[in-house]
């Protein structure tokens, strides 16, 4: 047996307000314009990893930054996985989030420890359902030998069909979709079947499920579950419509991340994503959860929010709506062999610290300042430090999708100090000494090239 | 080991400089010609008679062929320099080591930059590939932390700082006013600049210097030569540079209302020309106005007012053209430009004219020791340049 051993996710700060957007009611969730499927991962990664040491990597997406060119390679290198991480990519559809999760528990069996990170930008034609229905957030799972685990895989089913339901080719920036109903009636069955089958290979029976996760590219296509199944309406999870949206390959986990944070031993939940054809697991909460619940739940991440993002930004962030640029150069791309030479800087957020002085150092340094001592210093992780803010200042000249750029010099907690960008904070609440926390972001892409860094963010 | 200086041993005896501004007509080998052939003619030489040149541009063009090339020199030393803003000041300090060696009889420095050809608002800066953690603060954002932590060291209102900050906009725009080669020639009312629209932090449009194009030159000989040339040469009492570790953006200490840098530099400065007193015997200053809230922390690292009181100095009007020291008569980079490599020629160029009594309508009475400075960098993280030059000896 094998199973969940930790999780954790990641709902990105902005809101897009659907009415006000005049696309709808209620609100989905928006990745700011230095996100990405890459860098939501690396935030959900760090919220489920703990101290966990994990083998393997799988990242789960539908919007990979880089076609080609492992994506899972910068994730890996940001949560500062060891370099003998086996990693893996899954795309093509939605449901790859919980195929992935579904793999990586039976990997448990050969004890195999795995981080699977499922994360998506979901974006629509403007004016059309799935802009308004998508949303955009992470999660990340641990799974492993289920004598750790906090929630036992005790089943599973799936079914691959051939439909042309949802669809999108290289380089096309909107997925289209078949006439809905057309999908509904091959799919809708194909849901009850696998639900059906996962329960008889669990052995657990509907009426003992605590909670059912309900996930499809078309809601309507597991809309004939709880019937056939004889669920009630109680056992149903949330599904996030109205305060997140549909996060493609990252939303089955999501709600199941929703439903294991508050989740108590014995409880048996089903989870189902339905998209070209479906995966069905069923999981028992053992006596552990909670050991392995993540600093902070969906609920959380759903309570912090912004939802003033005028419509006009977010078609600029996502490259819709094409703008004035600042009379400033381009960003230019970051060198290859720098930043390998770099690379637990850039990535893994590594300064130093000297061994003789104690002065610490972000970048990392060689001849310390204080003391001169050269090549005395230990490298040091500053990811999860907090920092303060010593000074700031608001630059409305610099390029950036969200002027002004907030720029700060920030002091950390541990000794260290460095001039860093300040993400998801409004201009008018930062004030000195504010507390601040660390997140990975996509600072800009020049020459094709994404350029990921670290910026200091308002803890939240 | 020790920082001996030079003062006294070598002399200006020529010097030009061209009109600052946007010079949409003219590349950077115009400029050059002009400022050299200008120069040649103020100390009354033939090109040929010029043993060594030192270029400084920041950006303008790579090497010294960027010179010999405008000015046809027959294959003669020519160094091109770069130390950023710092630069032009780096090749007058270089020319002027190189006569008191003994290596060379007359020489000259000389300065030129061509920003406007770029078509970007503010100063862009050439970087070597990197890998992409830098720091993408712009030049006025960088300055702009000097004013928070200002505020709140010494207690100001940030308002009550906005005018003073203001008030040196004010001061040095009335001085370019008075200056023909200046690339602003306007005064501008302390409504209009307190208004200004926002750039970064509390600084507006008018708290930012030019961005200019033009260039500047110097001759310099031995001291003793000084008068074979000119009646009224200048004598270069001292030079200081100093670059620093980056300790603003290591250290906790550090608190972004000085600069070390300018600290240390100053002090080597007036320990080589011998003075003890910079408020009371330096008679003018042209000092790196990049910003408004770096000339103030300026005249506190320079020691012309006791720490946490320019401010009031500066609404007092200590540093007003007709002030008791002062500062930016010319106009400063606010009102003058700032073409980066020219720069530093352009505030000796300023020096040469107050202390030869040929400043016009901005003429200093009776001015003996001025000041250069040039700082190129940010809070924390510079290269500080300063000169002290007297129309006398010893």
């Amino acid at each position: 047996m094998s199973g969940i051993l930790r999780y954790g996710s990641y709902i990105p700060y902005f809101r897009l307000d659907r009415q006000a957007a005049g696309i709808g009611r209620g609100e989905r969730a928006i990745a700011s314009y230095d996100e990405d499927s890459v860098s939501m991962a690396v935030e959900a990664g760090r919220q489920a990893l703990g101290d966990a040491a994990v083998d393997t990597l799988m990242f789960a997406t539908t919007s990979p930054p880089y076609a080609e060119k492992l994506n899972a390679a910068a994730i890996s290198a940001a949560l500062d996985l060891p370099a003998q991480t086996r990693s893996l990519e899954l795309g093509g559809n939605s449901r790859m989030g919980l195929a992935g999760l579904l793999l990586a528990s039976e990997l448990g069996h050969a004890k195999r420890t795995t981080l699977v990170c499922a994360s998506d930008v979901v974006v629509g034609a403007p004016g059309g359902a799935r802009e308004r229905d998508g949303g955009d957030a992470a999660v990340a799972f641990v799974t492993g030998p289920d004598d750790q685990a906090i929630a036992r895989l005790l089943g599973s089913a799936s079914t691959t069909a051939e439909v042309l339901d949802v669809w999108r080719l290289p380089g096309d920036p909107f997925a289209r979709q078949w006439e809905e109903r057309f999908g509904i009636e091959i799919l809708g069955p194909v849901s009850v079947d696998t639900a059906k089958r996962a329960l008889v290979n669990a052995g657990v029976e509907p009426a003992s499920l605590a909670k059912v996760v309900l996930d499809a590219t078309n809601r309507r296509d597991v809309a004939d579950i709880p019937r056939a199944l004889g669920l009630k309406s109680e056992q149903l999870a949330d599904p996030l419509v109205d305060n997140l949206g549909r996060t493609g390959a990252a939303h089955a986990g999501l709600l199941l991340a929703q439903v294991l944070d508050t989740a108590k031993p014995g409880d048996r939940i089903l989870v189902l994503s339905t998209a070209d054809g479906c995966d069905a697991l069923v999981f028992e909460v053992t006596d552990r959860i909670a050991s392995g619940r993540p600093a902070r739940s969906v609920a959380h991440w759903l309570a912090s929010r912004r939802t003033d993002l005028p419509y006009n930004n977010y078609l600029k962030w996502r490259g819709i709506l094409p703008f004035e640029p600042p009379r400033r150069p381009d960003p230019t791309r970051p060198a290859a062999p720098v930043m390998k030479r770099h690379e637990r800087w850039k990535y893994a957020f590594h300064g130093s610290r000297c061994a003789q002085c104690n002065q610490g150092y972000l970048p990392p340094q060689r001849v310390c300042v204080k003391c001169g001592a050269v090549d005395k210093m230990k490298e040091e992780p500053f990811a999860d430090q907090p920092c303060r803010i010593t000074t700031f200042t608001l630059d409305h000249l610099a390029y950036s999708l969200q002027p002004p750029v907030i720029s700060t010099v920030v002091d950390f907690g541990c000794g260290g100090r460095m001039a860093c960008e300040l993400a998801d904070a409004d201009p008018k609440d930062v004030g000195i000494g504010d507390q601040l926390e660390m997140t990975f972001r996509r600072f800009y892409t020049g020459e094709g090239v994404h350029n990921y860094f670290w910026k200091a963010r308002p803890v939240r | 080991m020790a920082s001996n200086g030079i003062k006294d041993q070598v002399a200006i005896v020529g010097m030009a400089c061209t009109q600052f501004g946007e010079h949409w007509d003219r590349d950077a080998s115009d400029m050059l010609i002009e400022a050299a052939t200008d120069a040649y003619k103020s100390a009354g030489v033939e090109p040929n008679d010029v043993d060594a040149y030192w270029l400084g541009t920041f950006a303008s063009g790579v090497s010294g062929l960027v010179f010999s090339e405008a000015l046809k020199t027959p294959y003669k030393p020519v160094t091109r320099l770069e130390n950023m803003c710092a630069t032009g000041s780096e090749a007058i300090r270089n020319a002027a080591y190189a006569v008191a060696s003994g290596a060379y009889d007359l020489v000259m420095a000389v300065g030129v930059e061509k920003l406007k050809d770029g078509g970007y608002s503010g100063l862009v800066v050439p970087t070597p590939a990197g890998d992409g953690t830098e720091s993408s603060m712009t030049a006025p954002a960088m300055f702009s932390l000097l004013v928070p932590a200002y505020c709140k060291k010494y207690g100001v209102d940030e308002s009550q700082l906005k005018d003073v900050l203001s008030r040196i906009a004010w001061k040095n725009h009335v001085a370019g006013a008075k200056n023909p080669k200046a690339q602003f020639r306007k005064e501008v009312p302390m409504d209009t600049i307190c208004k200004s629209p926002r750039v970064a932090g509390m600084f507006g449009v008018f708290d930012c210097s030019g961005v200019a194009d033009g260039a500047a030159a110097a001759i310099l000989c031995r001291a003793e030569d000084a008068h074979k040339y000119t009646d009224r040469p200048i004598y270069l009492k001292a030079f200081s540079i100093a670059a620093g570790p980056n300790e603003g953006f290591i250290s906790g200490d550090y608190d972004f209302t000085t600069f070390q840098e300018v600290v240390v530099s100053a002090q080597d400065a007036y320990k080589q020309a011998g003075i003890t007193n910079p408020r009371e015997q330096i008679s003018m200053a042209e000092v790196h106005d990049c910003f408004t809230a770096t000339e103030l922390v300026l005249m506190e690292d320079m020691g012309f007012s006791e720490r946490g009181e320019g401010w009031r100095d500066v609404l007092d009007g200590r540093f007003d053209g007709d002030g008791a020291q002062p500062i930016n008569p010319d106009g400063g980079l606010k009102s003058f430009g700032h073409p980066i490599g020219a720069s530093g020629l352009r505030m000796m160029y300023e020096m040469w004219l107050q202390l030869r009594g040929e400043a016009g309508p901005r003429q200093i009475a009776n001015p003996k020791l001025g000041l250069t400075h040039n700082l190129g960098g940010q809070p924390g993280r510079c290269v500080s340049f300063v000169s002290i030059v007297g129309n006398e000896l010893g």
